[in-house]
């Protein structure tokens, strides 16, 4: 029981630690997929409307960054172009998630794209505007709110690849839980007491823990987000 | 020129790494999915506590990350007195990890098959057990085809994690040669397209299996 009180207490008094991992967690999270959100629109528009040179272009691209796994993705770009540009761990990390993210994003857009009539194009080509204009003041707006589920789960798995940049050595959330444990094996070997008694597993379990609430809360908000601009009467079934 | 000198030394080193990173995708691939028939038995047949219990543990499993569960098994449970050899415990929490996922899509495919089925299968004197046996997995396994390729892809991607936790597999190897050689990009350029082929070829012999077991006539394409 002394054992379980001293664990509360050591990770209350180094909380600030995991929710400074958490907030980087969330950074990361956010500038992946706007990173994702960008790349991934260019990529559905060259996909769809692109000629077939760059159509084929776009496919390999989708194919080969949903192929790596994002660690080696991560590396290559911390370590690898490490050697020409230094990116940092966290933008190395962003980079990596975000096109990974471009990739996955591209084929949820495309779907939904593909999923509005194309009489819709037609109408707007019909009425001046350019190509482009048509895609993105026609287009863009249903597809976007169709996209949102898809959106949603695509957010959630970038959230649940942050911890990869533990890799690359950037603090967040585990790597928070792994510096508290080494921090105290530390002053334990320092001041002579050999019986190290913060318990890993409990710090891990408390790591666990932020990761599901955060989950939870982004999955809960967005959903209800995808709710909200449903279009009425216009059903999508993916 | 200069990295393929130094690599050809390294390859008994990685082809033993790329038989752990498939031993491990294969394990947990197969284990996975037998962990995910009782779960999702358990999510859509099973009494209020068989249903709590299952849909709890998928809903924990998909909402935390892969990595904290693989430390959690392998750095954490050291603190409960259980310790694990670096394969063990990945392949546990590898397997864990995918049962969550691969339950929820059979559970998909599950419900993709019609409640008349299911009225067509009692009538006809079959019980419970034996509708789910006969009727509804069979559909529901070739609907969950494209789903579970899927989950072998991000398998084969995701053990690469396990180097974390001091696993020599494929991407452990790689970065062990990198750190030898200050060959960053070339070696994890090559072994990205190691993973790629690896990839490549799951996807090509799913395409091939799905039709294999196409029924002529019997087209679920329509439920998606």
């Amino acid at each position: 029981m002394e054992i379980f009180e001293h664990n509360l207490l050591f990770l209350f008094k180094n909380m600030p630690m995991l929710l400074s991992g958490a907030l980087t967690a969330i950074l990361l999270t956010f500038t992946s997929i706007i990173i994702g959100l960008v790349v991934g629109i260019m990529v559905t528009f060259f996909r769809i409307y692109g000629s077939k040179f760059t159509k084929k272009l776009m496919f390999a691209y989708e194919w080969l960054l949903k192929g790596t796994p994002p660690l080696i993705l991560i590396f290559i770009f911390y370590f690898g172009l490490g050697n020409y540009l230094n990116l940092g761990e966290f933008f190395a990390a962003a980079l990596a998630l975000g096109l990974r993210s471009s990739a996955y994003q591209a084929q949820i857009y495309r779907g939904a794209v593909l999923s509005i009539s194309t009489e819709q194009t037609e109408a707007g080509l019909s009425l001046g505007l350019s190509r482009f204009r048509t895609f993105y003041l026609v287009i863009l707006p249903q597809a976007i709110r169709l996209s949102l589920p898809g959106f949603t789960n695509e957010f959630t798995i970038v959230l649940k690849d942050t911890p990869l940049a533990y890799g690359v050595g950037l603090v967040e959330i585990l790597k928070a839980g792994r510096d508290i444990l080494a921090q105290q094996l530390s002053a334990a070997i320092v001041s002579g007491k050999v019986t190290a008694s913060l318990n890993p597993f409990i710090v891990y379990l408390t790591c666990a823990l932020i990761y599901f609430v955060l989950f939870e809360i982004f999955y809960y908000s967005l959903n209800a987000l995808s709710k909200k601009f449903q279009i009425p009467g216009f059903i999508f079934d993916k | 020129m200069r990295f393929i000198e130094k690599i050809i030394p390294y390859i008994p080193l990685l082809t033993k790494g790329l038989g752990i990173t498939l031993e491990l995708t294969i394990l947990s691939a197969f284990f996975g999915f037998i962990g995910a028939i009782f779960l999702v038995i358990g999510m859509l047949y099973g009494n209020r506590f068989f249903k709590i219990l299952s849909t709890g543990f998928v809903t924990l499993i998909r909402g935390t990350p892969m990595m904290v569960q693989l430390f959690l098994i392998y750095f954490g449970l050291p603190g409960i007195d259980i310790r694990l050899s670096p394969l063990t415990a990945s392949i546990i929490a590898f397997i864990i990890n995918s049962s969550a996922y691969q339950a929820e899509y059979l559970k998909g495919g599950f419900l993709a098959i019609s409640k008349e089925q299911l009225e067509a299968s009692y009538s006809i004197g079959l019980n419970k057990w034996k509708t789910i046996q006969y009727i509804i997995f069979p559909q529901a396994l070739r609907f969950a085809i494209p789903a579970l390729s899927n989950e072998i892809v991000y398998l084969i991607q995701y053990t690469s994690v396990a180097y974390t936790i001091g696993l020599p597999e494929l991407f452990y190897i790689s970065k062990n040669f990198a750190s030898k050689t200050y060959m960053n990009i070339e070696i994890y350029v090559f072994i990205g397209i190691v993973y790629l082929i690896l990839i490549y070829i799951v996807t090509r012999a799913t395409e091939i299996i799905q039709k294999k077991f196409y029924i002529p006539g019997f087209d679920l394409s329509h439920l998606k």
